[in-house]
């Protein structure tokens, strides 16, 4: 719609928010299905995402403003699949999936091979995103969330980072997973960063070598936002912020 | 294409004929004549817009006219009650909080639709309520004062039943 006015040719619209089987958030045995016209308000006051996806949650709260978690949805962010999607990094850690659907038929896919590159998805002609579905067993009982922008609220992200963990109850990290946004062509993940964190507790030691990793690894741009320097820089710095009160809540 | 598109706005039931993907903006305000409803920036990003739709904010530049169908629409003419206006309106003209107006509609609007989920916010609470809605003038200060005072004297006409 922001685009809109800015086309050239006359292009058919079709309005999905009224199709009841691309609405509601529902809950399997193993997974909860979220319809693609699901609006971020509705992502941060479901039950089942505070329940089972509080990450996810998190990031919705930091898009934009309220009328615009009132209108956009999860489907739109997955499918703009802008590097600096908010909702993206969550669901990468989540493992989501998404469910497409056209005339030739159904198929699921993951969300790192749906989103192909910035602002691009394997979404073919004549198909719709119909759900985005995760699995509840990721097991993390950490998260975290954190976006920079050029105010707190109404802004892309300049750098995003999204972290999940599985704590044991030492403090020490079973399993943790770490996705960054806005600092690559997409989002941005490292096993070899999540394996870091795998096995030991949260340090300013190992959160000074995260940052090195994430800072070496990434592809940041300049532009109107921020320069790559300081998206590289503050990539790095959001890592630290998983330092205190020993390390996890 | 033309298509007849029935909605209840401001509590009456209106229909109007027109292209179903031309902006609500354009409609509410070109073929309804409610101009109280603005456009600051035409892409979602001021809030300058807003009206609410079954009690939920939204921005109607980012609308088409076709999601209007079925809809409960209320626009800042909406707000005021039989020649009495809304206390929200009454604290926005009270404190102060009103200087060129342009940014009003959409603040009302805005601040209208967030008390009637949350009567009793804190101020952190309304600055993220209307954090959507930006002014050039005011400084936004008297804004958030005035919605923190419309919803005190909300709450205190409520209780006195």
């Amino acid at each position: 719609m922001v685009r809109l006015p800015l086309q050239r040719t006359e292009v058919p619209l079709v309005c999905l928010e009224g199709v009841s089987e691309l609405r509601g958030i529902d809950e399997s045995a193993d997974e909860v299905r979220i319809g693609a016209v699901t609006t971020h308000s509705e992502l941060i006051s479901g039950s089942l995402i505070g329940k089972h996806f509080p990450l996810l949650r998190d990031a919705a709260r930091c898009i934009g403003a309220p009328a615009v978690r009132n209108m956009g949805t999860i489907g739109g962010n997955v499918c703009t699949a802008s590097p600096a999607g908010d909702t993206l990094p969550p669901l990468y850690i989540l493992g989501a999936e998404v469910e497409l659907r056209s005339l030739k038929g159904r198929r699921r896919m993951p969300i790192c091979e749906f989103v192909s590159g910035p602002g691009r998805t394997q979404l073919d002609p004549g198909e719709v995103l119909c759900a985005v579905v995760i699995r509840k067993d990721h097991g993390f009982n950490f998260h975290h969330f954190e976006k920079v922008g050029q105010r707190k609220a109404m802004a892309i992200s300049v750098a995003s980072f999204a972290f999940a963990a599985a704590v044991g109850e030492k403090g020490s990290l079973a399993r943790a997973r770490c996705a960054f946004g806005s600092v690559a062509p997409t989002v941005f993940t490292s096993p070899v960063l999540d394996g870091l964190f795998s096995g030991n507790p949260i340090s300013e030691g190992l959160l000074c070598d995260a940052a090195a990793i994430v800072r070496e690894g990434i592809s940041p741009i300049s532009d109107v936002r921020a320069s790559k320097r300081y998206r590289r820089r503050v990539a790095g710095n959001l890592l630290m912020r998983l330092e205190g009160g020993a390390g996890c809540r | 294409m033309k298509q007849k598109i029935s909605f209840v706005l401001n509590d009456s039931p209106v229909a109007v004929e027109t292209d179903p993907g031309r902006r609500a903006v354009d409609v509410l305000r070109e073929d309804l004549g409610l101009t109280g409803t603005k456009e600051g920036c035409g892409e979602g990003e001021c809030g300058a817009c807003s009206v609410l739709v079954d009690n939920v904010v939204k921005l109607s530049c980012l609308m088409t006219a076709g999601q209007l169908e079925g809809k409960r629409v209320v626009t800042i003419e909406g707000i005021a009650g039989d020649g009495e206006l809304h206390p929200v309106q009454r604290s926005f003209v009270e404190l102060g909080a009103v200087q060129c107006g342009f940014c009003t509609p959409g603040m009302v609007v805005t601040a209208v639709g967030f008390l009637e989920v949350n009567p009793a916010p804190t101020r952190d609470e309304i600055r993220v309520a209307m954090s959507g809605n930006v002014c050039r003038c005011t400084g936004y200060q008297k804004i958030i004062d005035a919605v923190e005072d419309a919803a005190e004297k909300m709450r205190a006409g409520s209780s006195r039943g």
